[in-house]
């Protein structure tokens, strides 16, 4: 058994995988270079393979052409959410997005996503991100005593909001958001849908709370339903419809 | 930053139809705010306003009530749109249907409506 495995070696594997050209133009941004404060593209021809993601062409140019290349990456299978970045105009992860699934006769563009201050190249400050999503307290909240067992739940009482527990705060619908781009107070998608976590929840009890902070004059009514975000959800969570159900939470809980 | 300006984000129907929903929006008003001052020289006197609506009876203007019927439409049946979205359950899952039936209405009100205009303008 284990000699016909050796047999088909990893070599040719491999080898059947059809390779092609593609140029990566890449958006620099290097405060302590030469050019300073000013963005530029940069363009790398690579030969890639079929099976190779955009994070491959990145990895390529960084460990073989240009050592500088500044991105961020943990995991690479688009779970840990560091790598949105806007490939050809679009708000993704790199290391979702296959090379052939792009239009590789011209060269794909790859910039920092939108909205939030770069710091080098690909890599953006989360931090004004990550305050809006603390506002809305991403935690459990319940009072009284701790029960023995666990909190019960009906499986349709968690199918509410199911979708919802989906995401990574990779920011990629935040920065995929006009109206996000042009005031940067405005909480954002990804804050709602993890308020919209909790909110739906029947456990939780600070759903009242959240509609308040959420009722704000930068919450949830700046949303202008683009569906830029449930366009950009790497996890396919149908984010302006949770932003609705939001809404009409308020209207509906406030009577 | 710039020099070297970074693309166009690449929105769908979604964020196209917002931008053209913010255009006729502005266009609108502007249109109110003019159309507040000519219909109030009525209390000037009725000749002013005479004389005043007169000089809107050009092709120029012509076209650009079109316009105005365009932009009023789009707003209206996008706007109309955009209420379901926000208050009917199925609206955000149906959204693009929804702009296309928008789309529909647009050039259906339109189609009714421009030949008849435009006889009166250039028709003489």
């Amino acid at each position: 058994m284990t000699a016909t495995i050796e047999q088909t070696g990893p070599a040719t594997s491999v080898g059947e995988v059809p390779t092609f050209e593609v140029t990566l133009r890449v958006r620099r941004f290097l405060p302590e270079g030469p050019r300073g404060d000013e963005s530029y593209w940069d363009d790398h021809v690579l030969t890639m393979h079929g099976t190779d993601r955009v994070l491959d062409a990145l990895h390529k140019i960084k460990w073989e052409q240009d050592g500088s290349l500044t991105f961020r990456r943990s995991c690479a299978h688009g779970i840990c959410g560091s790598d949105a970045m806007r490939i050809n105009g679009r708000n993704r992860l790199a290391c979702k997005t296959l090379l052939k699934d792009l239009d590789i006769r011209k060269p794909i563009t790859v910039e920092p996503i939108k909205g939030l201050p770069v710091i080098k190249d690909l890599v953006v400050d989360m931090e004004p991100f990550f305050a809006s999503y603390r506002e809305i307290m991403p935690f459990l909240v319940t009072s009284g005593n701790q029960p023995s067992a666990e909190r019960i739940q009906s499986p349709e009482q968690r199918a509410v909001y199911d979708d919802t527990t989906k995401c990574i705060l990779c920011a990629a619908c935040t920065s995929s958001c006009p109206v996000f781009w042009t005031d940067g107070q405005y909480f954002g998608p990804a804050a709602i849908v993890n308020a919209h976590r909790f909110i739906f929840d029947s456990r939780d009890e600070a759903a009242t709370q959240r509609l308040e902070i959420l009722n704000d004059k930068e919450g949830v009514w700046r949303c202008r339903t683009t569906f830029n975000c449930t366009e950009a959800c790497p996890r396919g969570i149908e984010i302006t419809k949770a932003i609705a159900e939001v809404k009409r939470a308020m209207i509906t809980r406030a009577f | 930053m710039p020099k070297a300006p970074g693309t166009l984000y690449r929105g769908r129907e979604g964020m196209w139809s917002w931008v053209a929903h913010r255009v006729t929006g502005v266009l609108i008003f502007f249109f109110l705010l003019v159309h507040v001052l000519d219909t109030a020289l009525v209390r000037v006197s009725p000749e002013a306003y005479n004389a005043v609506i007169g000089t809107y009876k050009n092709p120029i203007m012509g076209l650009g009530e079109a316009g105005l019927v365009a932009a009023i439409v789009f707003h209206a049946f996008n706007g109309l749109r955009i209420i379901l979205v926000d208050y009917w359950s199925k609206g955000a899952k149906h959204h693009r249907t929804l702009f296309w039936i928008a789309m529909g209405l647009f050039v259906v009100t339109m189609a009714g409506f421009l030949p008849r205009h435009l006889m009166h303008v250039f028709g003489g």
